[in-house]
């Protein structure tokens, strides 16, 4: 019951990233196709002061993967090193691009910050993805839990296509974020960019779904029979399809909380199928990696139960009070970014 | 190279690069708490103009801190998998409280501190700077409580091939945590003090805003003289005495005690040579150490002679390096209280030597953190884990040396250029000044 709880409980901290870091990353893909000056700044401080925050979950969800599944952690992270140190390359530029474009001065200084801010955010959103992907399609895991791969083998089509899917995912997310921050012609862009996004997402999800259905077939085996997945399933369409039509009504903020939804489907589809494998093997189903063989001991998985039962109230309560303090349009103040 | 050689290398440059930033950030943001503290009940614009200036400071450190802190959160699985799993079950609940009761808190309200200030009331902006320096204070000790239990592990059973965990609070209150917690905490307070006075001082040699900087270093020199003596004694006595009793071998290389020796002294100088270990062109106090780590100047020492060749650390490194914190803990305490007498004198202003010292001492703080962690570190050799796993025995299997030798190399150029960076930046900040204070509109 605890490894479930646990399973669960990682799950909810990577929707909690994917939400909140996702707009975040969005944000700075969408950077790269903003070439007014002042709505590159507005951009940049839509997210300013929450970013910091938002990138946490991804500390916190590395943390409890850690102490909740160790040899998922130890695993999947020394099996995907080169990825990661990729990964750990871009968060380090997009962290700092924050303050370091504030204060540099040339406009060729804040050119290469802003390129580190954009580069920094589409890595993550990219690799997002494709490690999703390399996971529903499962690893090459021997019997005593050993990845065997390689980083090239990490970088197959339909990983490719599911990192795409993330790419463009969170990049409609912090479109339709943006439209709660900008006014405007401004705003008017970002709504045209929501509505190329969103045909975008749609046929490469469509495609990463079908292509599923060769590439990782096991998935499905059980699961269709389980009325949770056509409830997600049944949701998730909705979510998809309520997006252009709030935006079109104006409805930015429900448009938002839609994709938000959408997010959080498409993730806990993904964990209903694996469950209870975390990363499955592809060389032998019988030698992956699940919530039983994976996990700390009930001890620890009870005391991080408390933990996080104690903490986290706390954090969701200070968090709603920050985003409340900095709700609205965006204002270029001296402080901003 | 070898594998485990290239490992320890990129962990020793990622977390001491890291370990540069929280310290000053920690140390800041308690002055901040001051500072603003002061801004906001006495309603003193110098010291609103000064939060602003120095918050802007930290802004910069901290973002360093945070970008080169998230390798830390991952590296443990990506270069050491054997060590994640064998201590997963006790070591991940730290790094996972750290998230949740301390990243989210300093990370939000920095936030909240930085864009807020003309957002929310007086109060609730200085009650984020606030939480600024409890969140980061809390993340150094669940971060502590992790790295303590490698150096003193407790509350666990070895059992199916890895450290399993039977105690919460004996893991997390293990005998090393509090001592070196309140150690390493103090040590970041000495870190923000000589950065506030050194760039006050800054401000006064070029004569930018002198009123103001004039009360930033008084109040930082105070701060700073508490904080140093306080790192002396208790704290390093305290953690001394404690190494002492749970660690010998690393407490006999720490003090290049290579014989056992009733009335051991302790090494004011020495150069250690080996082998056969020995101290040249050493200065001793007689009996001292067996005072400081047992109360009885006559207490027996064992020395690295009674411990087996296979477990002792590397000498030169750890003796060296501790001596040298050593040195510079005593320097902080006599530079400190230089400076607050000739504060108290109203003789400083004007001391341009004194000034210039005191500003050229920014750095020295961070280097006696560096030291501290590399006699910590390197004198817990050739354990990973104290007594229960051994560094060589704890790398990633599935990982090869050419991949760990590209990620130094590419973390190696990033930092080159995030320290460059940094420094261009902060100095351009400093050499700009505060804004004039204005008086009160109200």
């Amino acid at each position: 019951m605890l490894n479930i709880i646990w399973f669960l409980l990682v799950g909810v901290l990577i929707i909690g990233y994917a939400i909140l870091d996702g707009f975040d990353l969005g944000v700075g893909i969408l950077q790269l196709f903003t070439k007014d000056k002042k709505e590159k700044r507005v951009n940049i401080n839509a997210i300013g002061p929450v970013w910091d925050g938002n990138e946490v979950w991804l500390l916190t969800g590395g943390g409890a993967l850690f102490a909740a599944f160790p040899i998922v952690y130890a695993t999947v992270f020394s099996g995907f090193y080169l990825a990661f140190m990729l990964l750990l390359a871009a968060l380090i530029f997009r962290a700092v691009s924050f303050e370091f474009r504030k204060y540099v001065e040339s406009d060729k200084a804040k050119g290469y910050w802003d390129l580190a801010f954009s580069v920094g955010s589409l890595l993550p959103a990219v690799l997002y993805g494709v490690a999703f992907g390399n996971i529903l399609r499962g690893l090459p895991i021997d019997k005593d839990g050993n990845f065997l791969g390689s980083f090239i083998g990490l970088l197959n089509p339909y990983a490719i296509l599911v990192g795409l899917v993330s790419l463009t995912m969170f990049t409609l997310h912090g479109a339709i974020y943006l439209t709660l921050k900008t006014e405007g012609a401004h705003k008017e862009r970002m709504t045209g960019m929501i509505n190329k996004l969103w045909i975008a997402f749609v046929v490469i999800y469509f495609a990463a779904t079908v292509f599923s259905f060769f590439e990782a077939s096991y998935l499905f085996s059980t699961v269709m029979k389980n009325p949770l997945f056509w409830l997600l399933l049944i949701v998730l369409f909705g979510s998809i399809i309520s997006i252009p039509v709030l935006v079109k009504a104006q409805k930015n903020g429900y448009a938002f909380l839609a994709s938000s939804v959408m997010i959080a489907c498409m993730t806990l589809l993904s964990a209903l199928s694996l469950f209870p494998r975390l990363v499955p093997s592809n060389i032998n189903l019988d030698y992956s990696l699940t919530i039983f063989n994976a996990s700390s001991t009930a001890r620890t998985l009870e005391t991080m139960l408390i933990i996080a039962l104690i903490g986290m109230p706390i954090v969701i309560g200070y968090t709603i009070f920050v985003y409340r303090v900095f709700r609205g349009k965006t204002e270029i103040t001296k402080e901003s970014y | 190279m070898d594998a485990v050689i290239l490992a320890r290398i990129q962990f020793a440059m990622t977390i001491g690069f890291h370990f540069l930033f929280p310290p000053l950030s920690i140390g800041i943001a308690w002055l901040l708490v001051i500072i603003e503290g002061l801004g906001w009940r006495k309603n003193d614009a110098a010291f609103v103009s000064l939060g602003k200036f120095f918050g802007k400071l930290l802004a910069l450190i901290f973002a360093v801190g945070v970008a080169t802190g998230i390798v830390m959160e991952f590296q443990f699985g990506t270069n050491w998998s054997v060590y994640s799993k064998f201590v997963g079950d006790i070591f991940g609940a730290p790094l996972a409280a750290e998230g949740v009761f301390a990243f989210f808190l300093e990370s939000t309200f920095l936030g909240l501190y930085l864009f807020g200030r003309n957002r929310v009331s007086k109060g609730v902006h200085w009650f984020s700077i606030l939480m600024v320096a409890v969140g980061a204070t809390i993340s150094a000790f669940w971060i502590i409580v992790a790295n303590s239990w490698q150096q003193t592990p407790a509350g666990f059973i070895i059992q199916n091939g890895r450290a399993e965990l039977t105690d919460f609070w004996a893991a997390v209150f293990n005998p090393s945590t509090m001592v070196r917690f309140l150690h390493t905490i103090d040590a970041a307070l000495i870190a923000g003090a000589f950065f506030v006075t050194g760039v006050s001082a800054i401000l006064i040699l070029k004569k930018k805003e002198v009123e103001l900087a004039k009360k930033s270093l008084r109040l930082a020199v105070l701060f700073g003289l508490i904080v140093a003596l306080l790192e002396v004694f208790p704290f390093g006595h305290e953690h001394g005495r404690q190494v002492a009793q749970t660690q010998p071998e690393k407490f006999a290389a720490l003090q290049g005690l290579y014989t056992s020796q009733t009335g051991a002294p302790i090494a004011l100088f020495a150069f250690p040579t080996e082998p056969p270990p020995e101290l040249k062109a050493k200065i001793e106090i007689p009996g001292l150490l067996s005072w400081m780590a047992f109360g009885d100047i006559n207490a027996r020492i064992r020395g690295i002679n009674e411990f087996p060749k296979e477990e002792i650390p590397p000498l030169f490194l750890t003796f060296v390096s501790y001596h040298n914190m050593v040195v510079l803990g005593m320097y902080f305490i006599l530079i400190m209280g230089i400076a607050l007498y000739k504060v108290k004198r109203n003789t400083l202003w004007n001391n341009k030597f004194i000034l210039k010292v005191l500003a050229w001492s920014i750095p020295l703080p961070l280097i006696a953190c560096q030291l501290g962690w590399i006699a910590a570190e390197v004198g817990r050799q050739p354990w990973i884990v104290y007594k229960l796993l051994k560094t060589r025995d704890a790398i990633s299997v599935t990982v090869g040396a050419g991949e760990i030798l590209f990620s130094i190399i590419l973390f190696a150029l990033i930092y080159i250029l995030l320290i460059s960076t940094l420094l261009f930046l902060m100095n351009k900040k400093i050499n700009a000044g505060p804004e004039p204070a204005v008086a009160k509109e109200a």
